[in-house]
């Protein structure tokens, strides 16, 4: 990196030291290098990616450059954008992607689907056919920038190679900044083979069709503050913006000064600590029950940097009526989506928590906050010690979690697949920092977990970082354990196997007479599949044998992966039926 | 709240594909558009689009946040069409004998304003701009005499209280936008109280 300034700096004093020669001192390299140099000043430590015919000339690049950038090999372009967004998730960056055109590209359309309604900052660099094959149906040559228009923030296409550096900035900065989302740059062959003279790369800061972040107006500010200090019941929720707007203190000020019980989305977990005094649990068709009940009680509902999920709300038109609605977030087509907001601030948390901070009064709610423990002891009695502490023979997903969070302390990262095991490992896992819940919230991606943990190691390697998998999402990316295998990624797999396709077979045994059909799904020995990616292992399946494993798997130096047989039928509870209230949330 | 037509504005960048992006806004939410209208607007490099659907208030405004959300979108608006001045174009080809020989066709002509762009020996093709149910009425007059082909445009429209769009464009390039550029017009005190009462 630093070479490149030094080469930057360079041709500038050469510009001021000699009288001008029509840029004749430019460098002149390569559309590829100049993907590189865009890489190296946006300070991209790792890349997640698969060559391929139409990215070979940006792969030679790469090739003069390892010293300074980490590419990993994934072993399907899904992978490789999962492991981006994990890379994202923990370390608050951009995570990058490189991909070949066709296949290549259309392998990354789920994760960028699912970066895009999770709001995760990717840059997806794809190669494409020579631009003069364009529309020709050549080999490897798919509409790339149509296929993915839908699921992008933004999405380009460069023929020509000097508009690589100014495109790269735009990219990156659109990613980033605002609400963060996917950005697909689609570059041509010949733009990437094409030499011209290199200008220096210019990160930048503005584009003028662009307002990533509203202006914050007072007004709205006071009239959130003055409708929270008239009320009695407030009730605060609070999605992901609270993480992406990196404003976990001001979040942590405005509750306490507030004295405001709050509960987060899935997406928004780990912001605050689990165990904070102010924190009721987690909203949603899985969530806890109190905050789901009280909803539908508070009189002022305050909803921040969250938008308002139908997995949230459940029945739209039975959510929240009796309560004034007040609505923090960045992006204006939020406000008013899915909820009428009686006051919205439109801007980033990070500058109008501190506003509203200062102007609510320092309160206590402590009979409301009663009324949320009160649900909460029900919820224990019915769902939380019959999970936790399973009087069955076979193991509870939920005892595994809770032997986990004892030898961890809630000081990992959690990452979590889709189903039972995500709901389950969500509603009971302690955690203490931000950025420790890594899951596919909005899109649901079975397949998510293993190669979003790879990359969530990458992006926070001082943590211990656990992924949690059912066995049916586990053998939709189990090829990345080829990647765990070849780069050494020290990451925790417990697959928690239940035979089944559980969440649906839940769904087919409450809703559909227990008619399951095609939900049962048969395994490999997982613990064999690791041993052939030179991956150590271990299956369970006794209670006396868990508190070992686990600590045996936290123990090892390297990747693990823990298999633990639990109970076939089990169900997640509490749970709000699509289609009913959240005061209707069921216990059985 | 009841559907009626509603005309978006839309100022853009002009880009490849951003046609797209705007087109699948509609599309997505199986939304018919009725009429789409690109051209340059009066700024130079600014595009615009117009674009007519038959919708609710509400939806219509959620359509254009999603609009002006997209990154090269630089402001939408709506409109009913009392707020707007609006006109489309249409062509007609109509045998030539019949229009020499039926006095009545070139009065029909005439009433409607229409005017011949090419007159052949075997066809003459007449134009008219105007509102939709103008074109209708002509269209249904000369059906029996012999309509050989008719194509109508998309809809163009002014915005009655627009000031153009210098003003805002040249805010826009300022990196600190006056409240006024950021403020979303479909969010002002009246709308709000509205919103309050629902
Ligand atoms: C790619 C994909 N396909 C299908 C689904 C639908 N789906 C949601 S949960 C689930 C079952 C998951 O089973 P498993 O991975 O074994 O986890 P469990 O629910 O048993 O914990 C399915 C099939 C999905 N979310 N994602």
């Amino acid at each position: 990196m630093e070479t490149i300034h030094k080469i930057k700096s360079n041709t500038s004093e050469q510009k001021t030291s000699k009288p001008p020669l029509q840029g004749t001192e430019r460098e002149n390299i390569s559309g590829s290098e100049a993907v590189m140099r865009a890489l190296a000043c946006e300070k991209v430590d790792t890349i997640f990616g698969y060559p391929g015919g139409a990215i070979m000339p940006i792969y030679d690049a790469l090739y003069d450059h390892v010293k300074k950038v980490n590419h990993i090999l994934v072993r399907h372009e899904q992978g490789a954008i999962h492991a981006a967004q994990g890379y994202a998730r923990t370390s608050g960056k951009v995570g990058v992607v490189f991909a070949t055109s066709g296949p290549g590209a259309t392998n990354l359309v789920t994760g960028l689907a699912d970066a895009m309604i999770d709001s995760t900052p990717v840059v997806c660099v794809t190669g494409q056919v020579y631009a003069h094959l364009l529309g020709t149906d050549a080999f490897q040559e798919t509409d790339v920038i149509n296929i993915t228009t839908p699921v992008t923030k933004w999405n380009y296409q460069v023929t020509d190679a000097t508009e690589i550096p100014s495109v790269m900035a735009k990219a990156f900065y659109i990613a980033g900044s605002g609400r963060p989302g996917p950005v697909v740059i689609d570059i041509t062959k010949n733009a990437q083979l094409q030499k011209f003279d290199f200008d220096g790369y210019k990160k930048i800061d503005h584009i003028r069709s662009y307002r990533p972040k509203p202006i914050v107006r007072k007004k709205y500010v006071e009239e959130a503050a003055k409708l929270i200090n008239s009320a009695e019941k407030p009730f605060v929720i609070f999605g992901q913006g609270v993480i992406l707007g990196k404003a976990e203190n001001e979040f942590k000020q405005f509750i306490e000064k507030g004295g405001l019980p709050t509960a987060w989305t899935i997406m928004g977990m780990s912001a605050i600590p689990t165990d904070h005094p102010l924190a009721v649990g987690m909203l949603g068709m899985h969530g806890n029950y109190g905050p789901n009940v009280l909803t539908n009680d508070c009189d002022v509902l305050i909803a921040v940097g969250m938008r308002f999920d139908d997995r949230v709300t459940g029945r739209l038109d039975k959510y929240a009526k009796q309560a004034k609605v007040i609505h923090l977030d960045i992006d204006p087509a939020e406000i008013d989506k899915n909820v009428k907001t009686t006051v919205s601030v439109w801007g980033d948390c990070k500058e109008t928590l501190p506003l509203l901070t200062e102007l609510i009064e320092q309160k206590v709610h402590p009979q409301w906050l009663e009324r949320f423990h009160e649900f909460q002891k029900k919820e224990e009695e019915t769902c939380i010690i019959p999970e936790l502490n399973p009087t069955s023979e076979t193991l509870s997903m939920g005892e595994v979690i809770k032997l986990l969070n004892e030898l961890t302390h809630g000081d990992a990262v959690m990452v979590t697949d889709v189903g039972q095991h995500q709901m389950v490992a969500c509603r009971y896992t302690k955690l203490n920092h931000t950025k420790s819940n890594i899951t596919s919230g909005g899109l649901g991606t079975m397949g998510f977990a293993l190669p979003a943990a790879i990359g969530a190691k990458f992006g926070a390697p001082n943590r211990t970082v656990i992924a949690v998998i059912g066995d049916g999402g586990f053998q939709m990316t189990i090829q990345e354990l080829g990647t765990v295998m070849q780069s050494q990624v020290n990451i925790k797999i417990i697959v928690l196997n239940n035979n089944f396709l559980g969440m649906v077979r839940q769904w087919q045994q409450l809703f559909h007479d227990r008619r399951y059909s095609f939900v049962e799904i048969s395994s490999p020995d997982f613990v064999q599949v690791a041993k052939g990616y030179h991956i150590d292992g271990r299956c369970v399946s006794k209670r006396e044998e868990l508190n070992d494993a686990l600590t045996a798997m936290l123990d090892h130096k390297g990747p693990y992966v823990l298999e633990v047989m639990v109970g076939k039928e089990n169900n997640v509870f509490p749970m709000v039926p699509q289609g009913c209230s959240v005061a209707e949330i069921r216990l059985k | 709240m009841s559907k009626q037509e509603y005309t978006v504005t839309v100022y853009t960048e002009n880009q490849v594909g951003l046609l797209n992006r705007i087109a699948i806004i509609f599309s997505r939410r199986k939304i018919n558009i009725d009429s789409l209208n690109t051209s340059p607007s009066e700024v130079a490099g600014v595009h615009r689009f117009t674009i007519v659907i038959n919708e609710t208030e509400d939806v219509v405004r959620k359509l254009c946040r999603q609009i002006e959300k997209q990154v090269e979108v630089l402001k939408a608006y709506y409109n009913t069409n009392d707020e707007i001045v609006w006109q489309e174009l249409a062509m007609y080809k109509v045998p030539t004998d019949v229009i020499a020989e039926k006095v009545k066709v070139e009065r029909l002509l005439r009433e409607y304003g229409a005017r011949a762009v090419a007159i052949r020996k075997d066809y003459i093709v007449f134009e008219t701009s105007g509102h939709r149910e103008e074109i209708d009425a002509l269209i249904k007059a000369l059906e029996p005499f012999g309509l050989i082909e008719f194509v109508r445009s998309a809809r163009v429209a002014i915005i009655k209280t627009s000031n153009g769009f210098h003003e805002k464009l040249k805010e826009f390039e300022y990196r600190e936008p006056s409240e006024e550029v950021i403020e979303n017009e479909y969010l002002n005190e009246t709308e709000k109280e509205k919103i309050f009462s629902m």
